[in-house]
């Protein structure tokens, strides 16, 4: 009776196939994958089971910590947009060159007379510690209000949508702080807020 | 033609690749799981409208169905129900209110009085944004529908209470 041959096959596969593939994922995910800002002024949020995801786009972001604020709009054009907005409503003249630079600064915080100069730092000294010191709010000065304003200004004109604001806080942060930034917006009829948390799992 | 010969044993092409593909997929799941992480999660809430002229403003609420919720020091909060003055505060801490706002939202609604079980937040100058914060998120899992917040009009007899209990 003749055997049944049993043809023995190489138990290694090949590997190059997978490779290219997870290396084509890896590819995708590091491109698409937004880097995180700097923050010149780190809070730590409360956290809250709330499932709401900050938008990305027609969105400013009020930064509240150590009793100082600091503010970012959303979106290059727009960034650049209230930048000049802001510049004909405090009669400073921004070059190109210098809109092109804040329109990739993310959050600052310095009073509208240092902004010509701080555009002009090196990325690295900005971070520095001292160098900025929050927006001014009081009643007399009240950049804040200026701009918001003009960021809803800019996100109207260049973007056709209207801005939320988010307010970024800090947990520890007293109540009567974060209601004076509030007022500043109620003012401006700006009724409705995000306020961002950390995500939560919720009990039950 | 003269063909190259380096003589000697043919090396195998093939390398193992395993290690690599290993190597790959683990910098992939934790690309996957950070950028997920990252994502800020946000509250969404909304003020009174505080012009004065805009007759639509003035809401009138039920006394027997309101729940003012003042929030004060150290993560203490001091709640009544109904109009201020006629009942006293019970103070409790933040973390136990939950049960408060339950079982007074069962008797307001057993009570058959027309309207929606309303609750009034009152952040005063002692409290900090993560109570803030907590109280909302309370309400938004409790399901309490009609929230108010109102840190403009806290009351003078609200103040003296919680002076005397030491929470504000």
């Amino acid at each position: 009776m003749p055997r049944i041959k049993v043809k023995r096959t190489s138990t290694v596969t090949d590997m190059t196939a997978m490779c290219d593939v997870a290396a084509l994922l890896l590819t995708f995910f590091i491109l698409t994958a937004t880097a995180k800002q700097p923050e010149p002024l780190a809070v730590s949020t409360p956290s809250s089971t709330y499932e709401f995801k900050v938008p990305a786009e027609n969105n400013a972001t009020l930064t509240i910590g150590q009793g100082k604020v600091f503010f970012e709009v959303a979106g290059q054009k727009v960034r650049a947009r209230t930048l000049e907005l802001i510049g004909e409503q405090y009669k400073i003249k921004f070059t190109p060159d210098e809109v092109n630079r804040f329109s990739v600064i993310g959050t600052f915080g310095v009073p509208v007379a240092d902004l010509k100069k701080f555009i002009n730092m090196p990325g690295g000294d900005r971070m520095k510690p001292g160098v900025q010191t929050g927006i001014p709010t009081d009643s007399t000065d009240n950049q804040l209000n200026n701009w918001v304003l003009l960021a809803r200004k800019a996100t109207a004109e260049v973007n056709q949508q209207p801005m939320r604001v988010s307010i970024k806080g800090d947990s520890k942060e007293e109540y009567p702080v974060i209601k004076k930034i509030v007022d500043v917006l109620q003012k401006q009829k700006v009724n409705k807020f995000l306020l961002v948390t950390n995500a939560e799992a919720r009990r039950k | 033609m003269a063909e190259l010969n380096t003589g000697g044993k043919k090396a195998t092409p093939r390398v193992d690749m395993t290690p690599m593909v290993d190597l790959m997929f683990l910098l992939v799941t934790f690309f996957i799981l950070t950028t997920s992480i990252s994502t800020p999660q946000a509250m969404d809430i909304v003020k009174p409208d505080k012009d004065d002229n805009n007759k639509d403003n003035k809401l009138e609420l039920k006394a027997s169905k309101t729940m003012t919720i003042l929030l004060g020091k150290s993560d203490k909060v001091a709640w009544y129900m109904g109009e201020a003055g006629a009942s006293a505060p019970t103070i409790e801490s933040l973390s136990q209110v939950e049960k408060a706002i339950i079982d007074n939202r069962k008797v307001a609604d057993a009570s058959g009085v027309k309207g929606d079980f309303v609750v009034l937040v009152k952040p005063t100058s002692g409290s900090n944004f993560k109570n803030f914060v907590d109280i909302m998120d309370e309400l938004e899992i409790l399901k309490v529908k009609v929230r108010q917040i109102d840190d403009d009009n806290i009351l003078d007899n609200e103040k003296a209470f919680m002076k005397e209990k030491g929470i504000l």
